[in-house]
């Protein structure tokens, strides 16, 4: 079984520690990071505002991009410590919905985890790059909350019935 | 010549300006001597009107080179590293308390050290920082974009276009400042409030404390000389005073000891000092002369509202960030300080809301820096920033009429 795991820095620990428990232990495992590059793109933007000031050094404008790369190097060897067995790391720049799909390629899994708000059960739980990454992969996905899942109260009553007691503490 | 022939021949030359300015700002300094001396030279303008034009640049563009020899000092004296250290740890973990630092930490730098201070040298450390404490950089990086335009109302020292502007107006530092309080902490609630909307999903992610940011340096001395070059901006005009020479002084005594122990080179000062464009904003003065002497004055004036109520304030801001989309707030600003300088100080300060905030509508500062760059297919251009349009089309609108009508309440009691 070939599986992808896709981290991101807030979500890592608990996306790897769930990959572990659930992985096969012959599975083949490749931890996947994308640096989103539009920030980069954003402050280099602001730089072409400047109407000419400051003509940049070719080392300036690479700057972001090897502070951009040295974190994601480190984020990958700190999630493959956690997952405690052998693993590919693969560090991958651009649009990171894009980029996760194109991953998947070959993958028998994806794992990834919800990204969204997490305080409630619902579609909002899952932001827009992991909802374009669960429409697209062409793989089986396993999607995993990072904390323990918000109760069933957190659904919002069906319409034209009253929205459900408070439930007392015991 | 005629006026039509020579206008039009003006505009030709402020739009190639423009675009050397987007794709090659390497042969900026060439193309505003060969344009500026090419309109005198066919009497476009003339060389009388041409030396006025220098004469009333001279003593913005000398403030400009000592604001720009004070930013490079505190970066020497590292004090953009302890700002990243200050926020690194103040932050503890939480991207939205990080955001919060950074936007107090961002107006610190734009109001003080200006818009070039922030997107040069906050803006790469804000990334670092986003990015070494493992969160998403983005929310952070758009805050330091956005407000770099939108909190460089506060003082004629945070943008380019506030010293042309103030140079012409005739207003006091502190008086500048008195009345651009208001509006400024009207735009930087606007956009905190949208912003924290528009990145909600990335900043209420829960996370755990990656490990423990280093302990910053204070840099004293960088703080002592902006706190100083502050006090003395403020106290300038009771001293009777011109504010340049308080920036100069500054410049002189942050620049002095770096040079004793050969920190820097006085190549790295000149450097610094940007020199090149120095002399383009001087070109771009005579550029900008020739258009407005030949006919685009008498359109901007019959187009600018030039009374002091709301409605003409509203009017004025709104004008101004059009043109300033159009063709790069600088041009901008010179093109309509004449026309705004004669309606008075409301009048400029609501200009210059619109030209300093304008810009977060497009990523590049101008619809002219975008076209010249997608036809001369200079770098980056496949990057499609529609987030920060969207982004642009919420905040600056409403910053626009926010820091209007604060500007006007500040007129009616200051």
């Amino acid at each position: 079984m070939r599986a992808l795991v896709w981290i991101i820095e807030d979500t890592w620990q608990a996306t790897v520690a769930q990959a572990a428990v659930y992985l096969p232990a012959d599975a083949e495992v490749t931890l996947l990071h994308v640096a989103d590059t539009e920030a980069e793109a954003v402050a280099r933007a602001a730089r072409h505002g400047l109407l000419g000031r400051h003509v940049p050094a070719h080392t300036q404008e690479d700057q972001l991009r090897v502070i951009s790369e040295q974190a994601a190097e480190e984020l990958l060897s700190d999630a493959q410590r956690t997952l405690g067995r052998p693993a590919r790391c693969e560090a991958r720049r651009g649009r990171v919905e894009r980029e996760v799909v194109a991953a998947t390629e070959g993958m028998d899994i994806l794992i990834l985890a919800r990204d969204g708000d997490r305080a409630h059960l619902g579609p909002r739980s899952i932001g827009p790059a992991a909802r374009f990454v669960i429409d697209h992969a062409p793989c089986r996905v396993l999607l995993i909350w990072t904390d323990p899942a918000p109760s069933l109260t957190t659904i919002p009553p069906p319409p034209g019935q009253p929205p459900p007691p408070a439930r007392q503490p015991h | 010549m005629s006026n039509g022939l020579a206008l039009a021949l003006a505009l030709v030359v402020l739009a190639l300006a423009l675009g050397v300015a987007a794709a090659r700002p390497r042969y900026l300094p060439v193309l505003a001597v060969v344009g500026g001396g090419l309109l005198v030279a066919v009497g476009a303008v003339g060389l009388s009107r041409a030396g006025d034009a220098l004469r009333g640049l001279a003593p913005t563009v000398g403030f400009l080179a000592a604001l720009l020899l004070i930013a490079e000092g505190c970066r020497r004296e590292g004090l953009f590293e302890a700002l990243g250290a200050v926020m690194a740890r103040g932050s503890r973990g939480s991207p939205q308390r990080l955001l919060a630092l950074v936007f107090m930490v961002a107006v610190g730098v734009t109001a003080l050290l200006g818009l070039d201070a922030n997107i040069l040298l906050l803006t790469p450390i804000v990334f670092a920082t986003a990015t070494r404490i493992r969160t998403s950089s983005k929310p952070h990086v758009y805050a330091c974009a956005h407000l770099a335009n939108s909190a460089s109302l506060l003082l004629p020292v945070s943008n380019l276009t506030n010293l042309l502007a103030f140079h012409a107006s005739g207003l006091s530092f502190a008086r500048f400042g008195a009345l651009m309080v208001l509006p400024t902490i009207g735009v930087v609630a606007v956009e905190w409030v949208v912003l924290r909307r528009f990145f909600a999903t990335d900043l209420r992610r829960p996370r755990k404390r990656a490990v423990e940011p280093a302990r910053p340096t204070i840099p004293r001395f960088a703080l002592a000389v902006l706190a100083l070059t502050l006090a003395g901006f403020a106290l300038s005009s009771l001293l009777g005073i011109a504010p340049v020479w308080v920036a100069a002084a500054g410049a002189v005594v942050i620049t002095v000891p770096a040079l004793r122990p050969r920190t820097t080179s006085a190549l790295a000062l000149a450097r610094a000092v940007e020199p090149g464009f120095l002399l383009f904003v001087l070109g771009l003065g005579v550029i900008v002369a020739a258009a407005s002497d030949n006919g685009l004055a008498s359109a901007v004036r019959a187009v600018l509202p030039t009374g002091a109520s709301l409605p003409d304030l509203l009017a004025v801001a709104a004008l101004s960030a059009l043109l300033a989309n159009l063709v790069n707030n600088v041009p901008a600003t010179l093109l309509l300080i004449p026309v705004a300088v004669a309606s008075g100080p409301g009048a400029v300060l609501a200009m210059l809301i619109g030209v300093n905030v304008g810009p977060n509508l497009t990523y590049v500062g101008s619809l002219a820096t975008l076209l010249w760059r997608r036809v001369l297919r200079a770098e980056d251009t496949d990057i499609e920033l529609g987030e920060f349009v969207r982004l642009g089309l919420l905040t600056v609108p409403a910053s626009l009429v926010t820091a209007t009508v604060l500007l006007w309440l500040s007129l009616q009691v200051i």
